[in-house]
């Protein structure tokens, strides 16, 4: 890979970085002008109220909500996809947003509970504990395989459980719970921002400190021991970084699927290699610009009307997934 | 070039142990591994040569007995340190398809860089020598993936040579390899103990490359799993153990026989 390509791609990717952003404030329901989005931002602004509500409020936020919460998710993704050697891990195979999910239920469901806080407690109790679980037996279990397969069923266990709460719910509340599990970018106020921002810029930051041993751990737990990769302890940072991001970004949205999964295949074929030197920060930025689209792509032209997340972002990931399957034999990081 | 003693061994007994169950592989190796010397580890298939090798390196703790390194004991060598003294080449599928050569051989220089694993004009240096020594540098961009199984045995034997250990072991570095790639590869180890006076371990299936390139052969015998015993490993050189008729105990069968004058197994008339 020359150093022009990789010029290229961090050029593009910051420019679309910046493009999807203000993309984000401008379009909406209501069409308000690249011109009024930045005085609003920028300088005193006289026009509209409603308009310097809207950018402040509510556009500000979701995209800045969407960026870092691509970032996070994406990054969760590519460090699970080394760590257990399988490129179609990602921060949900875990268990980790089934338990923020079960969280939500018991408390939506079983408590009775509805403010927003209570929902981003119970979800940060839920991933926690599941991270707990998974940390535990990270202790005992020594193969990596063997771990993901546990992540797996503590998984159904939490779905199991949430079956059991939803069965037994009012209609209201099932529907409830079903609205937050389509996951939304728009459901963190400007106040609440700093929290989010403060916990996923935190592990974006441990990520990046995590590229030495990432590397060491595409030869193998044997090969990165015989490096000096102390594997058990790179192995804990590694789950509980990706742990915090996902319960993090997954109490605060909602569980959102495949960008964990797809953004690390797309960084991956955009590179051309799996270095994490370089992959590690074109996934946060692909991750980042990725969610801002799917973001954007929620308001339907035209009519002003809204879909969910989870409507989105599988149109964008799932294709990428078929692709990189379909292609297997002539990509390299599958040989 | 002087020999000295890069690996030994006191009484050690190799084998797996976990909860409630133990299998010895070996209950008594008392070994010697010389520096500037080829040694080939020779052995039927489960007789252990893989668990020998992985306990010698730290990989696999020994059930009991002694490992000294460089004269100090194996347990003794603090977390990352024995990186710079054993490098190993592994039969481990690993996820390096993705990356460059030039990369993958910048992995061995892991031990010798900082914390964010920054390469240096010296450790550039190292990967470049490492892949001039094997003959891959002409592959350096290429990725992993691309080379044939030959090329990328020699790969990672760059990257072993790039994090500069004074001991090397090779777990079956000529397996799946062609005639011309396994002895190209032996060619390669034996250059690099002669002239760079490093000891090389490795373990093969190939008699024939390994009486004709190898320094030392050392043949371990299986053990019986029940009663925990196992004949001592016979160790020498080829020509010796060709002589005292060594060779010949060891692989002979009911169907195949050591020809001595040929140098190579035949089957029985």
């Amino acid at each position: 890979m020359t150093r022009q390509k990789l010029r290229w791609i961090y050029a593009g990717l910051s420019l679309a970085l910046v493009a999807l952003f203000f993309g984000g404030l401008v379009y909406g329901a209501v069409r308000i002008p690249l011109k009024d989005v930045l005085q609003i931002l920028f300088r005193s602004y006289e026009g509209k109220e409603a308009w310097q509500h809207i950018v402040l409020e509510s556009r500000l936020p979701q995209t800045v909500t969407a960026l870092l919460a691509g970032a996070s998710l994406a990054v969760s993704g590519l460090m699970l996809q080394t760590l257990f050697k399988n490129p179609l891990a990602g921060p949900s195979i875990l268990g980790i947003s089934d338990g923020a999910n079960l969280g939500v239920a018991i408390a939506m469901i079983y408590l009775g509970a509805a403010s927003y806080l209570t929902t981003i407690v119970a979800a940060l109790i839920g991933a926690f504990v599941v991270l707990l679980i998974i940390l535990g037996f990270s202790r005992k279990v020594s193969s990596n395989v063997m771990l993901l397969i546990i992540g797996i069923m503590v998984g159904y266990l939490a779905s199991s459980v949430i079956s059991i709460l939803n069965y037994h719910a009012s209609a209201d509340k099932v529907h409830q719970y079903v609205m937050w599990g389509m996951g939304d970018f728009s459901g963190v106020s400007l106040s609440k921002l700093p929290w989010l921002s403060g916990f996923s810029l935190a592990g974006i930051f441990c990520s990046l400190l995590l590229i030495k041993p990432l590397n060491a751990l595409l030869l193998g737990e044997s090969y990165a021991t015989n490096l000096g990769v102390n594997v058990r302890r790179a192995r804990l940072l590694i789950l509980i970084c990706t742990g915090v991001l996902t319960a993090v970004v997954t109490a605060f949205c909602g569980p959102i699927s495949f960008i964990g999964l797809a953004v690390p295949h797309v960084a991956r074929l955009l590179l051309g290699s799996s270095n994490h030197k370089h992959l590690l920060p074109v996934t946060l930025l692909a991750g980042a610009c990725i969610a801002m689209l799917c973001s954007i792509l929620t308001v339907l032209p035209g009519s002003g009307t809204v879909l969910p997340l989870s409507a989105i972002t599988p149109i964008i990931g799932a294709p990428v997934i078929i692709y990189v399957i379909v292609n297997r034999k002539n990509i390299h990081y599958f040989n | 070039m002087k020999c000295s003693v890069a690996i030994s061994t006191h009484q050690l007994c190799i084998g797996y142990t976990g909860r409630g169950f133990r299998r010895v592989v070996h209950p008594e190796l008392n070994l010697q591994l010389y520096t500037g010397e080829v040694t080939a580890l020779l052995g039927s298939n489960g007789a252990g040569k893989s668990t020998l090798l992985k306990t010698l390196c730290g990989l696999l703790p020994a059930l009991h007995g002694d490992i000294f390194i460089d004269g100090k004991p194996l347990a003794g060598y603090r977390h990352g340190e024995l990186a710079t003294h054993v490098g190993v080449v592994l039969t481990e599928r690993t996820q390096t398809g993705g990356i460059s050569v030039y990369d993958l051989v910048s992995l061995g220089r892991y031990p010798h860089t900082g914390f964010f694993g920054t390469l240096r004009e010296e450790d550039h240096a190292a990967i470049r020598n490492a892949m001039e020594t094997v003959g891959i540098a002409d592959k350096a961009q290429r990725h992993v993936s691309e080379l044939s199984d030959g090329e990328r045995q020699k790969a990672f034997i760059a990257k072993v040579l790039a994090q500069e250990c004074p001991i090397i072991l090779l777990d079956e570095p000529t397996a799946f390899l062609d005639v011309t790639s396994r002895l190209e590869t032996m060619i390669t180890l034996r250059r690099l103990a002669h002239q760079e006076g490093k000891a090389v371990l490795l373990s093969t299936h190939d008699l024939d490359t390994a009486l004709q390139l190898a320094d030392k052969l050392w043949l371990q015998p299986a053990c019986s799993a029940e009663k925990e015993t196992a004949d001592p490993m016979v160790c020498g050189t080829p020509s010796t153990l060709i002589e005292n008729g060594a060779l010949a105990r060891f692989f002979s069968t009911d169907a195949v026989i050591f020809d001595p004058v040929n140098r190579r197994l035949v089957a029985r008339k």
